[in-house]
C-alpha cells in the first residue's frame, strides 16, 4: 500500500535537471519478530538530487534509523528500490554494498566514531585504504581536508586529544575523503554543546554552498531548519515533505 | 598489496600496544612453547649427535667382543694373589671366528697396562698388542713413520707405534721415530710410527687410543706373557687373559646382524657362567639411538603440540575479547567501505602478529637456553636452523589458526548492530 506515492519527488520543482543522487522508490523494511511483523518503513519514496540538503525527522520509532541504514547501504530494503547515483543497489550482495559505501557515501555519526588508536591522518585515510588508494595522494588529500575543517595542525594527534567539536570536524573531513555522492549524517550534533553545534552546522552550510549533497537525520528543529527540505516520517511512512524557509530562498536564488 | 599488508601489520601492532600487559601475557604461552621446543630439540640433537659420533667411531660394520673382568665373587676374593684369575677371550676362539666368518676381518687385541718411559717423561698407559689390520678396523691412520706389519708379527719385533697424545707426552721436543721407549721395567720398544690424532676415538676402558702404544700381538705375548699383574688400591692381582678384545669387521651393514647372531651363538655358552664377555654391536647401538631419538622427537612433538595448543587457545581468547571490545571499530570500518574479508584479514594478521611476537621472543629464549646448558653444564647442544624456522612458522601458524574464529566473528557482525555497540 503505497500511500505516499503521491508525495514522490519534490514539492516545488517543476523541472529539475540536477543529477539524481539517492532515490527511494516505495521502500519497505519489515522486521519479523516471531508472529509480529514490524513495518519500520512502509513504502517510502523520496528523491535526493545533487546539491540537496535534506533533513529527515520524526518521533522516536518512526523509522528514521531504519531509513538511515538503508540510505547508508548498511541495510537492504525488504522490498522496493533504492538507487544510488541512478544505480539500483537494493539487491547487491555484502561486498558490493561495501563498495558502494566506500565510494559513494560519506558517513557522519552522532558519536564521531573515529578509531581511537589511529591518528587523525590515519583516520582520514581509512576510507581510501579499503579501496587501495592509500599513498602520497591520499596523504595530500587528508592534509587538504584537515585544513579545510580547520585542523591542519592536528594530523598526528589521537582522537582523544581533540575536543568533541574537533573530532566531529575530523569525521566530516573523513566523510569527504572518498569524494562521496552525498554526506549522510546521523544526528551529527547530538553530542555537542550549542556553540559547537552551531560551528558544525556552519561548516555543513559551507559544504553545501560548495555543492556537497547532504542528508541528515535529526529530531532537533534547529538542525532541520538549516536544510532545504524536511521529510517527516511517521510510523514508517512519509507524513510530509516540506521546503524550509532556506530551501525557498535557495530555490529562488538557484 | 604488500604496502597494505605492511599497513595492516602496523595497525595490528598498534592495536596490541593498547593492551601491552594483556598482549604480553597472551604471547607467553606461545613464547614458552617455542622456547622449550627449540631448547629441547637442541639438547636432544646434541646428545644424540654425541652418541652417534661415538658409535660411528666404533665402526658401523664392526662387532666388538671384549673380555670383561667377572663381577667380584667369593671365589675371586678368596683366591690368593698368587693364583691368577683366568677369564676372557681365547686365541682359540679368535681362530674359530676366523674360520666361521672367512669374509670378515678379525683382529685380536691384547691390552697390557704399563708405565711407559722415555728419559724423564713417562705415562701410565696401555700397551696394545695387535695385528696390522687393526688400523683399518679401528678407523685410524698413521701420522708419521709406519704402522705395524706382518713381519713385525712374525718376528715378534720390538717395533711400536705411539698414539698422538702419548707421542707428545714422551717426546715433547724430539722426533719420536727410531727412539727407544721403556715399557715397565725392562721391555724396550723402538718407535716406528706415530698415529694421527683421533680426538674422541674409542679406546680401552678409561683411555683413548691416542694415549696408547701399539705393538705386534706376538711381541706383547712374548714380553708380557698371558698373565697380567695389575695393582689396584695397593694390592696386586694376577689375571690371566689371552685376548682383551676381538674386533670383527664384516663387509657391509647388512651382514652385521647375521654375523652378530653367529658370534653370540658361538661364544655365549662358554662365557655365560663367568659373564666375562661383552659383545658390542655399534650398528645396534646406532639403531637403538635412532629409535630413541625418534621416540624423543615424538614426545617432544606431543609437548610442543600441547603447549602450542594452550598458547593458541590463549590467543583465541584474547582475540575474542579484542573483537568484542572493538565491535564499534568494526562497525566504523564496515561503514567506511571495509568488506568482510578486509575485517577477517585485519584480525588474522593481528592474531598472527601476536603469536609471531611470542615466537620471536621464544626463539631468542630457546637459543639462549641451550647456550647456557653448553656453557655451564658442558652438555653438547645443537641448534638446527630448520628447527628454529619450523618452531617460528608454527607459532605464526597457530596464531592464524586460532585467530580464524574470532576474525570470522568480527567479519560477520551486522554493521548496523556493530555501530550501535557501546
Ligand atoms: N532490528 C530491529 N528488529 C526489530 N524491530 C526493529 C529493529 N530496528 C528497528 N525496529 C523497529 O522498527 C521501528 C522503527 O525503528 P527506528 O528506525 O529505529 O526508528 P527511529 O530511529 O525513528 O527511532 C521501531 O518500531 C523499532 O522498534
Ligand atoms: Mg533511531
Amino acid at each position: 500500500m503505497d500511500t505516499n506515492a503521491g508525495l514522490q519527488a519534490t514539492a516545488s520543482d517543476a523541472v529539475d535537471n540536477r543529477r539524481p543522487i539517492a532515490e527511494f522508490r516505495s521502500v519497505h523494511r519489515h522486521y519479523v519478530m516471531g508472529d509480529n511483523v514490524v513495518k519500520a518503513l512502509n513504502g517510502v519514496s523520496v528523491q535526493v538530487r545533487e546539491g540537496d540538503y535534506l533533513a529527515i525527522m520524526g518521533r522516536s520509532g518512526s523509522g528514521k534509523s531504519t531509513m538511515l541504514n538503508i540510505l547508508g547501504c548498511l541495510d537492504r530494503p525488504t522490498s522496493g528500490q533504492y538507487l544510488v547515483g541512478g544505480r539500483d543497489v537494493s539487491q547487491l550482495d555484502d561486498d558490493a554494498l561495501s563498495d558502494v559505501r566506500g565510494r559513494e557515501i560519506g558517513f557522519i555519526f552522532q558519536s564521531f566514531n573515529l578509531i581511537p588508536q589511529l591518528t587523525v591522518l590515519e583516520n582520514l585515510e581509512v576510507p581510501l585504504f579499503y579501496q587501495n588508494r592509500v599513498g602520497p595522494e591520499s596523504r595530500a588529500k587528508a592534509e587538504k581536508l584537515a585544513s579545510r575543517v580547520g585542523l591542519g595542525g592536528r594530523l598526528m594527534h589521537k582522537p582523544m586529544e581533540l575536543s568533541g567539536g574537533q573530532q566531529q570536524r575530523v569525521a566530516i573531513a573523513r566523510a569527504l575523503m572518498n569524494d562521496p555522492l552525498f554526506l549522510l549524517a546521523d544526528e551529527a550534533t547530538g553530542n555537542l554543546d550549542s556553540n559547537t553545534e552551531r560551528e558544525i552546522l556552519d561548516l555543513m552550510d559551507e559544504l553545501r554552498q560548495e555543492g556537497v549533497t547532504i542528508v541528515i537525520v535529526t529530531h532537533n528543529p534547529k538542525v532541520a531548519e538549516r536544510a532545504d527540505r524536511v521529510l517527516w516520517l511517521k510510523d514508517g511512512v512519509v507524513e510530509s515533505l516540506t521546503e524550509t524557509e532556506r530551501g525557498k530562498s535557495h530555490g529562488a536564488s538557484a | 598489496m604488500i604496502g597494505d599488508s605492511a599497513r595492516t601489520i602496523r595497525l595490528g601492532l598498534k592495536s596490541l600496544m593498547l593492551h601491552k600487559l594483556r598482549s604480553t601475557l597472551t604471547t607467553a604461552g606461545i613464547l614458552f612453547g617455542v622456547a622449550s621446543v627449540i631448547a629441547m630439540l637442541a639438547v636432544g640433537e646434541g646428545a644424540s649427535d654425541e652418541s652417534l659420533q661415538r658409535f660411528r667411531a666404533l665402526g658401523v660394520t664392526n662387532i666388538l667382543l671384549r673380555s670383561t673382568r667377572p663381577p667380584d665373587t667369593q671365589q675371586s676374593t678368596q683366591q690368593s694373589s698368587f693364583q691368577a684369575m683366568a677369564f676372557g677371550l681365547l686365541y682359540s676362539e679368535a681362530r674359530r671366528i676366523k674360520n666361521t666368518l672367512p669374509e670378515a676381518t678379525v683382529v685380536q687385541v691384547r691390552e697390557v697396562p704399563r708405565n711407559v718411559t722415555h728419559g724423564e717423561n713417562f705415562k701410565s698407559t696401555i700397551v696394545v698388542g695387535t695385528e696390522p689390520l687393526f688400523l683399518d678396523v679401528a678407523n685410524m691412520s698413521i701420522g708419521e713413520g709406519r704402522w705395524l706389519t706382518d713381519t713385525d708379527v712374525l718376528h715378534q719385533s720390538n717395533a711400536c707405534v705411539l698414539g698422538a697424545s702419548l707421542a707428545r707426552t714422551l717426546f715433547p721436543l724430539e722426533n719420536p721415530i727410531d727412539q727407544t721407549i721403556l715399557a715397565g721395567a725392562e721391555d724396550r720398544f723402538r718407535v716406528v710410527g706415530v698415529l694421527k690424532g683421533q680426538g674422541r676415538a674409542a679406546g680401552p676402558a678409561g683411555t683413548t687410543y691416542d694415549e696408547c702404544v701399539f705393538t705386534a700381538i706376538s711381541s706383547s705375548r712374548r714380553r708380557f706373557g698371558d698373565e697380567i699383574r695389575t695393582s689396584s688400591g695397593g694390592s696386586f692381582k694376577n689375571e690371566r687373559v689371552e685376548l682383551h678384545e676381538i674386533k670383527v669387521r664384516v663387509e657391509s651393514e647388512q651382514q652385521v646382524q647375521p654375523a652378530a647372531a653367529v658370534l653370540r651363538e658361538m661364544l655365549d655358552p662358554a662365557h655365560k657362567q663367568l659373564a666375562d664377555l661383552e659383545i658390542t654391536v655399534p650398528l645396534e647401538l646406532l639403531r637403538d639411538q635412532e629409535r630413541q631419538k625418534r621416540m624423543f622427537n615424538l614426545v617432544l612433538a606431543v609437548i610442543a603440540s600441547i603447549s602450542l595448543l594452550v598458547g593458541g587457545i590463549g590467543i583465541m581468547n584474547v582475540m575474542l575479547a579484542t573483537v568484542t571490545e572493538r565491535t564499534r571499530e568494526i562497525g566504523i570500518r564496515r561503514a567506511l567501505g571495509a568488506k568482510k574479508k578486509n575485517i577477517v584479514f585485519q584480525f588474522l594478521v593481528e592474531a598472527a602478529v601476536l603469536s609471531a611476537l611470542g615466537g620471536v621472543v621464544g626463539v631468542a629464549l630457546g637459543m639462549i637456553v641451550p647456550w647456557g646448558i653448553t656453557e655451564f653444564f658442558a652438555q653438547k647442544t645443537i641448534i638446527r636452523p630448520f628447527h628454529v624456522a619450523l618452531s617460528f612458522s608454527i607459532s605464526a601458524f597457530v596464531g592464524v589458526v586460532f585467530g580464524i574464529y574470532p576474525a570470522w566473528r568480527a567479519a560477520n557482525m551486522d554493521p548496523v548492530e556493530a555501530l550501535r555497540h557501546e
